[in-house]
């Protein structure tokens, strides 16, 4: 830890650290996505070949991942705006990162099964 | 020293009025940071509350276009298993989820651009450093938007 460092920010920069971190994932994640999906002008045969891999169970928790990076930073998103835009944003921050973290737990419960529920069956059988 | 202005002491004179008027009986005090004729002018313009007007209003658009997308991807229709050359070439063939994936591309990606390009300038400390961190992100930026939109432009369900 360096010296003089006494600033521990709470709430508001944790979910600040959060932001940062899942957009970054996303933005080179993004990257990768439009590539794979050029592939469609190479040939039929070339993208479903890729996008066969995407099917195997561990990409398929890399996509629960991924759901969850953008579903975090989907809502913190609309926090942010919430904070800059509404007067009285900045006041209800901390209530609003709880909302967002509650609903973003409830969103991805409901995801375990369209995302990880192919996965599961491969893995254990139907 | 004489001078032929009198000033009240501790106050210097604003520019191009008098310290005292008929509204201000009492020494008025020019606000800290008031653009005056001296003020220089700026030179960098309003791009950065411009990025920063950006960030907000294509967030707002990519929650609606990006949870939709994962939507029908993900969830919907067997999730990922149903994906492959068919299902892209029967989306594409409807102008609308055209539109829809390249408005999501290239907000997405200039959205995710401008994101990286504060993430360089608050961590890359050396002037040459951020310099080629960012060439190297424009290129890769400008790259992929060009790439996706040829894909979506010129896509062809017959390829084969």
């Amino acid at each position: 830890m360096p010296a003089g460092t006494l600033y521990r920010g709470r709430e508001g920069m944790w979910s600040w650290v959060a932001h940062r971190v899942t957009g970054v994932l996303i933005f080179f994640f993004l990257f990768v996505h439009v590539l794979d999906t050029a592939l469609v002008r190479v040939s039929p045969e070339d993208y479903d070949k890729v996008v066969a891999t995407y099917k195997t169970p561990i990409v398929a928790l890399l996509e629960y991942g991924l759901v969850a990076a953008i579903l975090f930073h989907a809502l913190n998103g609309l926090r942010v705006i919430a904070v800059d835009f509404w007067s009285k944003g900045p006041r209800y921050q901390k209530q609003m990162l709880w909302s967002v973290v509650g609903l973003w737990l409830v969103l991805m419960l409901g995801a375990i099964y369209p995302v990880l529920g192919h996965a599961a069956r491969e893995l254990f059988g139907s | 020293m004489a001078t032929t202005e009198s000033t009240a002491a501790g106050v210097g004179p604003v520019e191009g009025g008098s310290l005292y008027d008929v509204d201000h009986p009492a020494p008025f005090i020019e606000a800290p940071r008031k653009r005056t004729k001296k003020t220089p002018k700026s030179t960098r313009g309003n791009f950065e509350m411009a990025a920063w007007l950006f960030m907000r209003l294509s967030g707002v658009v990519l929650v609606v276009l990006v949870l939709g997308h994962l939507l029908i991807q993900l969830v919907l229709d067997g999730g990922v298993s149903k994906i492959g050359f068919a299902f892209v070439a029967g989306r594409w063939a409807s102008p609308f989820w055209q539109v829809w994936d390249l408005l999501m591309l290239w907000l997405a990606m200039l959205h995710g651009a401008n994101g990286l390009r504060t993430v360089v300038n608050d961590y890359a400390e050396r002037a040459n450093t951020r310099l080629w961190l960012k060439g190297l992100l424009y290129t890769a930026t400008v790259f992929t938007i060009l790439l996706g939109t040829l894909v979506i432009f010129t896509f062809d369900p017959n390829i084969r």
